[in-house]
């Protein structure tokens, strides 16, 4: 008996957010196609914002297409997608050509080192020298004598993209390790005295010792508000020119709505304002 | 009478074709790898070079321009193979030996257990051991900066390889004659010399098998190594940071796209011809050892 009230409840209330649904756009439901394309960082984030969002709106078919962050946007330009997915802003020639970023959440990447090392802060330009091999031991940075080793991501990971481009370093890193996860980076960096490596924020344990970058440390409030350096932001880019699809403009409204702010943060990254 | 024996022909098609079937099958998958490898390997090779490809010595898929030099990768995998079988198969062979001649009762049953149990561990357990123990080992040992590297992945693969190298020599060491055996002790010989000078050179064939198998294992392990090798793209050292041809695939695989991902699917196929040889080379001694 309780089954089939219970039943009857979820039935009626179902209904009813159906009716409401109807109440606001002028059909039920929306339905059709949202592409997005762009980013390998947001894969984690867009995925979990894609599923819950066709969960909701069950007729609506979500993909995402990972291929990096400049592709997304020629993507979204060339009209082959709803959505480009970008890490990095928008330069001046790409926002005069008609595209429209908005930011949905904040990524910081952190430094990390093992925790027996002296070293705790480092400037940017210190890190651009370690990893492009110019600076090779500690005590150049007030630590002990010890060689640095220098540990990162495999070529094409999102994170490593993020911090080689954000201290300007791409494709001239000098690696001891690459490694293919962040699990990895982290048991690597603990194990060893003279490691340093870096990981997005969320993942950071208790293994491994975060450093500071220009005596600031990593938490929402130093990426938020822009003092902590090594972070960058996740756009969704937009095509002024390209009028949205009615699924697509559900999908805009659901990610930079109230609800999205809660996934954003289960995806490891701050939600923007 | 006779509608039995129809009966049973048709039980016996019926099985036939179902074994028939499962053959195919398998068949079919590797033709299946064989082409998807082929396929998407080829146009690299080809936008490349190949001599560009299999001799250029540096690998940077992802800057630009990109450069897709593979010889750091194939010297790596050869050094690292050959490690692997100079460190493994003196123990494996003795392993072997012991096992098959000297070893009895439960000192004997305690460590073919110990051997079947090696080969059922997982390879990234192998990996992460040596990750968590063996990596700062060698960094201690030799004082040096960071263990991962060269060295460590040879040990790491050494140990993978031993149950294969261990068994089929056992196997070889026991199919043995004992006629041999007789007649060499018989002759005055000590029961080590028998068995170094006889045993060992009548089963040559089988343990010759053994290393080749295991060369087979080693080269085409990835899931271990990636963990305790560094995965830099370097010309190969003895502890210096190194990548695989299997771990240059694995490594980029995920997140690659356009060229990179052609390369690598090139490089897969260099590997499925390396591992092809070697198969070659194991049917090749199997068949010698038959033929004696």
């Amino acid at each position: 008996m309780k089954k089939i009230v219970l039943l009857i409840m979820c039935i009626s209330t179902l209904v009813l957010g159906l009716a409401a649904c109807g109440n606001d756009s002028a059909d039920s439901s929306p339905s059709g196609k949202v592409a997005t394309d762009g980013s390998t960082s947001m894969e984690k984030l867009i995925g979990l914002l894609g599923e819950t969002f066709t969960n909701e709106n069950p007729d609506i078919d979500f993909t995402y297409n990972a291929t990096g962050s400049s592709a997304g946007i020629t993507a979204v330009s060339e009209g082959r997608c709803d959505f480009g997915l970008s890490s990095r802003s928008l330069t001046a020639e790409e926002k005069s050509s008609g595209l429209t970023e908005t930011v949905i959440a904040y990524d910081g990447i952190a430094i990390v080192a093992n925790p027996k090392n002296g070293v705790k802060d480092l400037s940017t330009e210190d890190l651009k020298k370690i990893y492009t091999g110019q600076i090779k031991n500690w005590n150049e940075l007030g630590g002990k004598d010890m060689e640095i080793v220098v540990i990162g991501r495999e070529a094409g990971s999102g994170t490593r993209d993020g911090f080689e481009s954000i201290i300007d370093v791409k494709g001239q890193c000098n690696y001891r390790q690459e490694l293919t996860s962040t699990g990895d980076v982290l048991t690597a960096v603990s194990k060893n005295e003279n490691a340093i490596g870096y990981v997005s924020l969320a993942s950071v344990n208790e293994d491994v010792k975060v450093l500071t970058i220009g005596g600031i440390a990593p938490n929402e409030k130093t990426i938020l508000r822009g003092t902590y350096a090594i972070q960058r932001p996740f756009l969704i880019v937009t095509n002024e020119n390209k009028e949205l699809s009615k699924a697509a403009k559900a999908f805009l409204e659901f990610i930079t709505g109230s609800d999205a702010k809660a996934l954003i943060e289960k995806a490891g990254v701050f939600p923007g304002k | 009478m006779i509608i039995n024996k129809t009966k049973n022909k048709v039980i016996e098609n019926i099985a036939y074709g179902v074994f028939l079937l499962a053959g195919m099958i398998t068949i079919g998958f590797v033709l299946l790898i064989s082409i998807y490898l082929i396929i998407p390997g080829i146009p690299a090779i080809k936008e490349i070079g190949l001599l560009k490809f299999l001799f250029g010595t540096k690998w940077s898929s992802t800057s630009s321009p990109p450069s897709f030099g593979i010889l750091p990768f194939i010297l790596t995998s050869i050094y690292g193979t050959a490690g692997a079988i100079i460190i493994g198969v003196p123990i494996g062979f003795f392993t072997a030996m012991y096992l098959s001649k000297y070893a009895k009762g439960t000192t004997k049953a305690v460590l073919e257990a110990a051997i079947d149990l090696l080969a059922g561990i997982p390879s990234v357990i192998y990996g992460l051991v040596g990750m968590l123990v063996l990596v700062p080992l060698v960094k201690s040992t030799f004082n040096l900066a960071d263990g991962a590297g060269l060295f460590s992945a040879m040990i790491v693969l050494a140990v993978m390889i031993l149950p294969s190298i261990i068994k089929v020599s056992l196997a070889a060491l026991d199919a043995v004659p004992q006629d041999y055996e007789a007649a060499s002790l018989a002759l005055g010989a000590s029961a080590a010399e028998t068995y170094f000078k006889v045993s060992a050179r009548a089963a040559a064939g089988g343990i010759t098998a053994a290393v080749v198998l295991g060369v087979g294992r080693a080269i085409g392990e990835a899931m271990a190594i990636i963990m305790v090798s560094g995965n830099a793209a370097n010309m190969p050292g003895l502890f210096s940071s190194v990548r695989f041809l299997t771990t240059a695939v694995a490594g980029e695989m995920a997140y690659s796209s356009g060229l990179q991902r052609q390369a690598l699917f090139s490089i897969a196929l260099v590997l499925f011809l390396f591992i092809m040889l070697i198969n070659a080379a194991l049917n090749h001694f199997i068949k010698g050892e038959r033929q004696k």
